[in-house]
């Protein structure tokens, strides 16, 4: 089976304006949707601290007669989500006292069994609130580490612009999955975080497999514009993306669908990922190395310097 | 045979080995309970051990569990399920009593001859097999505010000694002040301080002529390190009267201790027991009273770790919270010793003691606290050799029994106050679940890719479907035989990687492909094909490695258990789909005259 009987011959980089438009609004929005005041993201326990409890039924069970129990019982404003089955679901209580964990456990034992009387907590994490902004800090350290060591390779093993661009493009996914996340309110936990670098990951993976076919075009390819190479280089690997991100993708809609609720925000973050990721590659990383004047020079230099180094 | 056909055997066997490694996994583990008698020793030799055993199948059988025993260095009993491993813990805590430590344990079921290649099956993390998670945080802060107190007293005993009289010293919010009547007793002062106790340093004077101090950078680092390892040791030892063998009480950044404790569901007790207080006294020996006789008025008689008995006076000289460090060491010819410093209050008594009972016996007594009830062990005895002060040695002793004594020291009570700061629990359901969920996304993932492959790139589709399978055995083995833990994040990150992991083969593949369709011949195709992917493959492969490792590096928890994965996956797909598809492509196509290659155009 073949995507394109032919060689294809789209012209990428003739919408390159408009792209760079978009991509530029979405980041904005993004940018918004985290910074708004009453916005930003939807933190998850691991970041806020507080309490969290998974429930399971032995039928199923209304959210809202879950939720008026609780609010009968004094946890008013806790958060009652069902993922998957009515027969399971996550509670994230409203900040409670000192009481120790044990203690509120047996009573919400107590009170899910007035509903079911075999009704069970399947899982309690109790979190406090230092611990959160640790967390925080070190997610953030470990996406602006990510991204400069890559840059600093990119810029060893191919030129300096192709680094900026491919960082700026990781940049871009991350800022617009987070945005997604602050915008639909979805939560945001630690497995979350992981997504997000994995993302980064994908996507400069991605980024990479197109500006090597670049560097190697650049090379060799005698005619065309830097435009021309880079719209060419696009077209020789689009095969091969439709066919990576399309496997990609069906693995994580399988984690998505069939993981379960501790995999479904890292899923749904990592499907937003490898889709923008793609399109960063070429609309993004692509792109601003050309606005950043890569041309058949940047690489012939490089070329040459390298030959200088391997001479005795 | 020609060097590819060696290649090829080579592979072979890679591949055997691997599917070796990875079988203790398709085994799984058994609910089991262990067994280890208190006195350290294995359990008092195979009389004994013998009656145990009958003693222990009996109970069990009379409560219909059917068990499985094993005998080792301590006595394993293995159960078909989880309840029953808990009705036999109940029923073997009534029978056997205090001088056994009865733990729950997952043994895994790997046959003998797999166990004897030392083969073992991936462990599982807290939320695929249930259990709980704390993470405390030590207040090492208050530790240095003692120590830093502590030291008050010293200085002042040894300026006085230097003749360098001083206005005021004393010990304020985390820094010592000292003030002097004139600048040149400070310069003297300041030297002195500089070159005797180079753990201080100087912070900005206040006034002219007064001083303060801070401990360096150092000597905090010391202090931290040192706090942590106390704590450590000591969550460790309590860890494991909880019974629970394979619990995990690792440091996390600068303060935090992360306890795992698999299996456990009751957070109450294993918060008691965590929490619970130890302490260390100081006895001197009654050498007057007879061992066989009862102990005399205002003695009591005591065991140590051997059970020897051994009778001291009541008066306790010193306690131990005196104790602010204990290391092991050697004394001048070269016999181990346990120093030990002492500082605080309350020294008075033991230094005049000492020196009043010089060549008599005293006695270090380990004290516990546990559920109400009181357990006091004899931890050493050794005899004054002369007055003690701040800093003395304990000699005498074998060098293991230093280095444990010093660390029972140092583990006695817990060095800094710890606070809870997160809890998790998994119920055992929650467990299966997620490994049930887990697997099912691997099989959906595997069997979509697989279907994919096969249908866009026919024959050559299927060879990197073989390599792909050969990836995740060689995953599955990698993380068996290194130890790794899997978690459900782990999980994710196969998954993932499975997705990836055909990256490399694509790009092979369609390079090939772009070859054929400019007139190459097949075989010279297949050549360009894999070379000029090549640096595709390692730039993006080596890029995504290095995000991995940063991720595991700096992240905690899940993002943790997700680089692990997903680093072992990306080593493990570089060498599958270069080196196995490129094989499996040559032994698919072994003509040197290859017509049409059925690679889906």
């Amino acid at each position: 089976m073949e995507f394109f009987k032919q060689k294809t011959q789209f012209n990428f980089m003739e919408m390159r304006k408009f792209t760079a438009a978009v991509s530029l609004i979405f980041c904005i929005f993004s940018l918004t949707c985290l910074f708004m005041p009453k916005g930003g993201l939807a933190f998850g326990l691991d970041f806020t601290g507080g309490t969290q409890v998974e429930v399971g039924f032995s039928q199923p069970v209304d959210a809202s007669a879950l939720r008026e129990l609780l609010d009968k019982a004094g946890f008013g404003d806790s958060r009652v989500q069902q993922y998957g089955s009515t027969q399971n679901a996550l509670i994230r209580l409203a900040k409670q006292g000192d009481e120790p964990a044990d203690a509120l456990r047996n009573k919400l034992n107590a009170l899910f069994q007035q509903l079911d009387p075999k009704a069970h907590i399947r899982a309690m994490d109790v979190v406090g609130s230092e611990v959160g902004a640790q967390l925080a800090e070190q997610g953030g350290l470990a996406v602006l580490a990510a991204i400069a060591a890559t840059m600093i390779y990119i810029a060893l093993r191919f030129e300096w612009r192709l680094a900026i661009s491919a960082a700026t493009a990781l940049c871009h996914d991350s800022l617009i999955v987070l945005g997604i996340f602050a915008f639909f309110q979805i939560e945001f936990d630690l497995a979350t975080l992981a997504a997000i670098l994995a993302v980064v990951g994908y996507s400069l993976n991605d980024t990479i497999v197109v500006f090597d076919r670049v560097r190697e075009n650049l090379r060799k390819v005698r005619k065309g514009s830097p435009s021309e190479i880079m719209n060419l280089s696009l077209n020789q690997t689009l095969s091969r993306t439709i066919m990576t991100s399309g496997t990609t993708l069906l693995v994580v809609l399988a984690l998505l669908v069939f993981g379960g609720q501790s995999l479904w925000g890292f899923s749904l973050a990592l499907l937003c990922g490898i889709v923008i990721g793609t399109y960063s590659s070429i609309y993004v990383a692509s792109n601003l190395a050309l606005a950043l004047g890569l041309d058949k020079k940047a690489m012939a230099v490089r070329k040459a310097a390298n030959d200088d180094e391997l001479l005795p | 045979m020609n060097k590819f056909h060696w290649k090829l055997v080579g592979l072979i066997g890679m591949v055997l080995v691997a599917a070796l490694y990875s079988l203790p996994n398709w085994y799984g583990e058994d609910p089991a309970v262990q067994l280890r008698s208190l006195g350290g020793d294995a359990l008092d030799g195979p009389l004994k051990e013998k009656a145990l055993e009958e003693k222990i199948s009996h109970a069990l059988k009379e409560a219909g569990l059917p068990v499985r025993l094993t005998v080792g260095e301590e006595l394993l009993l293995r159960f078909k399920t989880s309840e029953e491993q808990l009705k036999a813990k109940d029923i073997l805590n009534e029978i056997l009593g205090e001088d056994y430590s009865i733990a729950l344990n997952l043994a895994p079921a790997t046959p003998p001859w797999l166990a004897s290649l030392k083969a073992e099956p991936m462990k599982l993390g807290l939320d695929l097999r249930g259990g709980v998670h704390f993470l405390i945080t030590v207040d090492v802060a208050s530790i240095v505010g003692h120590r830093l107190e502590s030291l008050s007293s010293e200085l002042r005993q040894e300026l006085r000694k230097e003749g360098l009289s001083y206005h005021s010293l004393e010990y304020k919010q985390g820094k010592l002040h000292i003030s002097f009547s004139d600048a040149a007793k400070e310069n003297l002062a300041v030297d002195f301080l500089r070159s005797q106790h180079p753990e201080l340093m100087a912070i900005k004077p206040v006034e002219a002529t007064s001083l303060e101090f801070a401990f360096t950078e150092k000597m905090l680092d010391q202090i931290r390190n040192e706090t942590l390892e106390q704590t450590l040791t000591t969550l460790r030892k309590r860890v494991n009267e909880l019974g629970v063998s394979e619990a995990l009480v690792q440091r996390q950044g600068l303060n935090q201790v992360v306890v795992e404790l698999p299996g456990i569901q009751d957070t109450a007790r294993a918060r008691d027991i965590l929490g619970k207080t130890a302490t260390l006294k100081f006895l001197m020996r009654d050498e007057k009273a007879n061992i066989q006789l009862p102990a005399p008025v205002g003695s009591k008689l005591y065991h140590d770790r051997l059970k020897r008995p051994v009778i001291l006076k009541n008066r306790i000289i010193l306690s131990g919270e005196a104790v602010v460090g204990a290391g092991s060491g050697f004394d001048r010819d070269g016999h181990p010793t346990v120093n030990i410093r002492l500082g605080g209050n309350g020294i008075g008594l033991f230094k005049q003691t000492t020196r009043d009972n010089i060549g008599h016996q005293m006695a270090v007594i380990y004290v516990e606290n546990h559920n109400n009830k009181t357990r006091e062990t004899v931890i050493s005895v050794a005899t004054i050799q002369s007055a003690l002060g701040n800093n003395f040695q304990i000699s005498g002793l074998q060098l293991n029994e230093a280095r444990d004594l010093a660390l029972l020291l140092r583990s006695g009570a817990m060095p800094a106050a710890l606070s809870i700061v997160e809890e998790r629990i998994v119920g055992p359901n929650m467990g299966q679940d997620n490994i049930q969920k887990g697997m099912l996304s691997v099989k959906v993932g595997l069997g979509l890719v697989i279907f994919f492959m096969t249908v866009y790139y026919s024959l050559f589709g299927v060879l990197a479907n073989i390599a792909l399978a050969i990836n995740l055995l060689l995953m599955i083995a990698i993380m068996s035989w290194v130890g790794a833990t899997l978690t459900l994040p782990g999980i994710a990150g196969i998954v993932l990687t499975l997705g990836m992991a055909v990256d490399a083969n694509v790009l092979i593949f369609e390079r090939i492909r772009e070859e054929l369709r400019a007139g190459a011949s097949p075989v010279l195709s297949i050549q360009r094909g894999f070379d000029g992917a090549f640096s595709s493959i390692i730039d993006s492969n080596l890029t995504t490695l290095i995000v991995g490792l940063l991720l595991f590096t700096i992240g905690s928890g899940p993002v943790k258990g997700f680089a692990v994965t997903l680093s072992i996956g990306i080593l493990t797909s570089l060498f599958t789909a270069i080196t196995v598809t490129r094989a499996l492509v040559q032994v698919s196509y072994p003509q040197r005259m290859i017509k049409r290659l059925q690679i889906g155009i």
